[in-house]
């Protein structure tokens, strides 16, 4: 009433809804989301913890600093896959084929580059726009002929694989000039360490500039700002934990480029997934493709675009690997890549039903992934017990998933 | 909502207008020679049996199905829809009766999905504040615009499925079923929705099976039935005469007790 009394803030006049309010309040509002089924990356992050605490007392090789830069740079070409899995995830649909693109990639720009002699980043350009044309069949089938993702990709499994054997011919191997810049890329190139702790600033910088340009914006439009505590100690965090990780790797090789590159998809990605309009359109026609339609999003250029990605990540994967082997060969994408990059999205947090995920569980679940097959062979286990290791691990993750949507579903979150 | 219900409000200009719309889905034909004219600040309701055609007229009008002959006209220009989105840059906006929100996403992103603001860097400061506005504006009672769509009540879903019908200032809503599987105070609530959005100058077509809510807040109540029109009636209408025009049979339950009823009055 009087003039100097305070405008109510727009999000705050209804009384009945209680709001968290600074460090404590967001504390708080974490622990209560957690309690109600919205866990988020918490299950991956205790879990990661967890495995390498029993790898590391099996065989403390495990957390030496070189034996985590070799997982940083295995990481990256799986998840590199797994982050176009996450794309058709959201979107409630499969790819079971980004194993044999990848091969596909491999070997396309093996008998591109080393046997017909074109520069790389022709053979490159190749790879991809095979990717983007690979997905858009996919796509096409799915929303023209009303396929299931399930079916059309199974085919073009086998399709694709026929492809790199194809290619190959009958040496079936083609091996990569040890000293060009991909194959050091693949293997050796790493960081300055003092680029590496400059960059390790960078999410620190930009959560707090960011953040606080949001406080401003929010407080000029009277909503609640938010709190400043909780801004600054998220920044601190994560910052102090990411040096202490580029310190960490410093002490070994140093911080892979691959990884970095790694790392910049998955941030692009998580913008694009939550900051634009189409990643918000991706996230509706994942929920309910019919309110999405009716909403007048185009659906059927959402599903386009999600394929497209998914395989053209899928191809820069297979051309990462190649990098990472030095060679293109009938085995690249066979295996177990498929199952590993679809696991690694779905342990990191990216529901299977579609609508609830973020790019952020490709990074964590390959972690998660890499730290198992890597453990046990530093424990001299065969194969044959990582394969039976990993299916539990991903079987673990889906019942977590499964538990945690009932729980929201109680507590009215679905 | 004060002094509406005295003098029949003076409708405003025609918007919408239908002529000799037929529908045909293979050898059935669900619409025959509907005309419709929609002014604007006007609540026109559409009432009718299962199957007499309102749903897929609802549907011809949100573009979903084009019809097989006829002509819609907006604002005295002919008009072909060929999908969802036409009708919305028209200026007409449809409240479907499933609602289709999605429930993963919050408030906010419900009301604006679509046509969200900034594509490239979506402005949430700006949109958040345009919906507790656009809230406010329709006296609704949300209590979070970042909570998920699951965790609202229906009567919470219809407001914001109003609200989101509201978001490109539309000259005609459209709400199917408005106030089907709502309780009481929720379904007093939409109705007040409705008035507030006939005083915004809208033009509202409504389908509701509930005689009470159709005369509640309709100007004028146009009958299907199997498809056709089957009349015009005002909200002063009996019971007896719009369950008559509905099924088509003047002798039934409601017109005998009427019929009793008067009877009984008629007698000292």
């Amino acid at each position: 009433m009087t003039d100097n009394h305070p405008k109510p803030l727009l999000d705050r006049s209804d009384s009945r809804v209680a709001h968290a309010e600074g460090l404590s309040g967001a504390l708080k509002g974490f622990l209560d989301r957690v309690r109600s089924g919205d866990l988020g990356s918490l299950p991956v992050i205790v879990g990661l913890v967890l495995i390498w605490t029993v790898f590391y007392t099996l065989n403390p090789i495990f957390l030496s600093p070189n034996n985590m830069v070799n997982l940083f740079f295995d990481c990256s070409v799986i998840g590199v896959i797994s982050l176009g899995i996450v794309c058709v995830l959201l979107l409630g649909e499969i790819d079971l084929s980004v194993g044999s693109m990848s091969g596909v990639a491999s070997a396309l720009l093996g008998v591109l580059w080393v046997n017909q002699g074109m520069p790389i980043l022709v053979a490159m350009a190749a790879a991809l726009t095979l990717g983007a044309c690979v997905g858009a069949i996919y796509a096409t089938l799915r929303t023209r002929l009303s396929m299931p993702s399930f079916v059309s990709t199974l085919s073009g499994l086998l399709a694709l694989l026929g492809l790199q054997l194809y290619m190959l011919g009958a040496t079936g191997s083609i091996n990569l000039p040890y000293d060009s810049a991909l194959v050091g890329f693949g293997q050796l190139y790493v960081m300055p360490s003092w680029l590496s702790h400059g960059l390790a600033l960078l999410p620190g910088i930009a959560i707090l500039v960011v953040g606080l340009r949001t406080m401003e914006q929010r407080r000029a439009a009277s909503l609640s700002p938010g709190s400043l505590g909780g801004l600054i100690a998220k920044a601190a965090l994560l910052t102090a934990g990411l040096q202490f990780v580029v310190y960490y790797l410093n002490v070994g090789r140093g911080v892979p480029w691959m990884f970095g590159l790694f790392v910049l998809l998955v941030v692009a990605m998580q913008y694009a997934f939550t900051r634009t309009k189409w990643g918000r359109s991706m996230m509706a026609v994942g929920g309910n493709a019919e309110a999405a339609r009716r909403a007048g999003i185009d659906v059927r250029r959402i599903y386009l675009s999600a394929f497209m990605l998914c395989s053209m990540f899928a191809a820069l994967g297979g051309m990462l690997s190649a990098a990472r082997l030095a060679s293109s060969s009938q085995q690249a994408g066979t295996g177990d890549v498929n199952l590993n990059a679809i696991a690694a999205a779905v342990i990191g947090g990216t529901s299977l039903f579609g609508g609830r995920g973020n790019a952020w569980s490709a990074l964590l679940g390959i972690i998660v992934i890499q730290s198992i097959s890597n453990g046990l062979t530093l424990l001299n286990l065969s194969s044959s017990l990582r394969y039976m290791i990993t299916g539990a691990v991903l079987a673990i993750a889906v019942i977590v998933d499964s538990l945690a949507r009932k729980s929201r579903a109680s507590h009215g979150r679905a | 909502m004060s002094a509406s219900s005295e003098a029949p409000t003076p409708a405003g200009e025609l918007i919408l207008s239908l002529g000799g719309i037929c529908k045909n889905f293979g050898a059935v034909s669900a619409l025959t020679d509907i005309d419709l004219d929609v002014h604007a600040g006007e609540v026109v309701a559409l009432v009718g049996d299962n199957g007499a055609g309102k749903s897929t007229l609802v549907k011809v009008l949100a573009g979903v199905h084009a019809p097989t002959s006829g002509e819609i006209r907006f604002r005295g220009q002919p008009v072909t829809m060929t999908g969802p989105s036409d009708a919305l840059k028209l200026g007409i906006a449809t409240v479907y009766q499933d609602l289709s929100l999605c429930e993963n996403l919050d408030v906010v992103a419900n009301l604006f999905l679509g046509h969200e603001v900034n594509p490239w860097q979506l402005d949430e400061v700006a949109m958040e504040v345009r919906a507790w506005t656009l809230l406010s504006e329709l006296a609704a009672r949300i209590p979070s615009v970042r909570e998920p769509i699951a965790s609202l009540s229906g009567g919470q879903r219809q407001t914001v499925a109003i609200a989101r019908s509201l978001l490109l200032d539309p000259e005609i809503v459209m709400l199917d079923e408005p106030t089907a599987a709502l309780g009481v105070a929720q379904t007093a609530e939409v109705l007040n929705l409705i008035e507030r959005l006939k005083t915004r100058g809208h033009g509202v077509i409504m389908i509701s099976h509930n005689m009470e809510d159709v005369r509640a807040v309709a100007d004028r109540i146009v009958v299907l039935r199997l498809g056709r029109n089957n009349g015009v009636f005002t909200p002063g209408s009996s019971n007896a005469e719009l369950v008559g025009a509905i099924t088509g049979a003047t002798d039934n339950a409601v017109s005998r007790r009427a019929a009793r009823l008067a009877e009984g009055e008629a007698r000292p």
